[in-house]
């Protein structure tokens, strides 16, 4: 399968401490790979990197076969606007606006029509089942009624990745099934790739394939998680 | 698993002949291991002869004759016995996955022991993910759904086993030599 977003020697430190150590990633268009490994591993390091949102100290992101590194920062900035996705556990809706006029957002930014981009807020929080919470606030709304929103926002663009990093974490384990389920759909029937960060093999099922990272380095031991983590 | 309480389940329903009752058995319990014929009527039989089920008659649609049957009010007794019954929550470790690891620390050491753990994590996972495409396919019933978790569950209870004694097999080579 060709590359569509790669990562190739990722290396990037906080301060004097390493989180990635030459990474090597792929995932081809429409594919899902969950990233696993225990905590601290540098699974949403990664993920940050490959998304654009954080720069990596040395090693290449390449998108379409062009490396991101030298892209502009308004470039960059573009591209996480309308090609890519991001979805995070919790904490993502900005809380003064409502739930149409959050998912609406990325799509004024990229330069929708106000009305064309109501519509789709509503289109996509209805198939999340939160339709009828358009005109509400995120404050007004339960954990799992937010990230349903969240994830109608990453998604509204249409975006060709969608970055999520354990976006299942903060709700209980039928609604968890039903968002990740939802986004295997969506997926598969825009051929959207999806990047897919999880310490849980169970929602790391949910890949076409997984990789593990420990302490900063693709595990090809085959070793898997760490308990506890 | 009691094929016997499971034919008196489906029976329960109404009188239904063997045929019927192998494909209410598959239908009802997906993912499960299909009921053979040959197992079907050999219980029929067993219940029959327990005065659990009695024949009901013969219909024969086109082939050859084929008996009916019905549970008895014996079989109703029986059958509420059992559903009413809790089971014992694991009272051994009958593992293969267990005992495989024990043996192979004392047949072969460490290396060998750790190799078949991550090929049996391996196995597991590949299976956990056949079976969540089985949840997030939009013509899988409810029915394909509840046995896929159930599946799920118990992969995932195995996973964390492999996982945990991966962490512990210096340990358990040290005191199963020593």
């Amino acid at each position: 399968m060709t590359a569509l977003l790669q990562g190739i020697g990722l290396q990037r430190s906080y301060g004097p401490t390493p989180a990635l150590r030459g990474i090597d990633f792929e995932i081809g268009a429409g594919e899902i790979v969950a990233v696993t490994g225990p905590s601290g591993c540098g699974k949403s390091t990664l993920l940050h990197c490959l998304a654009g949102i954080l720069r990596v100290d040395a090693g290449e992101v390449r998108y379409r076969d062009q490396d991101l590194g030298l892209w502009s920062e308004a470039n960059r900035s573009k591209l996480r606007r309308t090609e890519f996705g991001v979805l995070f556990q919790f904490g993502q809706l900005v809380p003064e606006l409502t739930a149409a006029e959050n998912v609406a957002l990325p799509l004024l930014l990229a330069g929708s029509g106000r009305r064309e981009a109501r519509k789709a807020a509503t289109l996509w929080l209805g198939r999340f089942g939160v339709g009828d919470l358009a005109d509400q606030l995120p404050g007004k709304m339960s954990g799992g009624q937010q990230q349903r929103c969240a994830v109608a926002r990453a998604l509204v663009t249409e975006p060709k990745v969608l970055f999520a990093d354990e976006p299942t974490g903060a709700l209980d384990a039928l609604t968890g099934e039903q968002v990740l389920t939802e986004i295997v759909h969506i997926a598969r029937e825009q051929g959207a790739s999806v990047v897919l960060v999880t310490h849980d093999a169970q929602i790391a099922a949910y890949a076409d394939r997984e990789i593990t990272l420990r302490d900063g380095v693709v595990d090809r031991s085959g070793l898997g998680l760490e308990i506890g983590s | 698993m009691s094929t016997s309480h499971l034919m008196l389940g489906l029976l329960s329903v109404g009188p239904q002949h063997g045929y019927d009752l192998k494909r209410a058995h598959d239908e009802r319990l997906p993912q499960a291991k299909p009921l053979a014929f040959g197992q079907v009527y050999a219980t029929l039989g067993r219940l029959e002869r327990d005065g659990l089920v009695e024949q009901a008659g013969q219909d024969r649609d086109g082939g050859p004759d084929r008996t009916t049957y019905a549970i008895t009010a014996a079989g109703r007794e029986k059958l509420g016995e059992w559903l009413a019954a809790v089971e014992p929550p694991a009272p051994y470790v009958n593992s293969v996955l267990f005992a495989k690891v024990v043996v192979s620390l004392l047949a072969s050491g460490a290396t060998a022991a750790t190799d078949y753990l991550v090929a049996q994590r391996a196995a597991h996972t590949t299976r956990m993910r056949e079976l969540t495409a089985v949840k997030t396919t939009r013509e899988s019933t409810a029915g394909d759904i509840v046995a896929a978790d159930y599946a799920i569950a118990h992969l995932d209870a195995d996973l964390r086993w492999l996982q945990a004694t991966l962490l512990r097999i210096t340990d358990l080579h040290r005191e199963v030599t020593a």
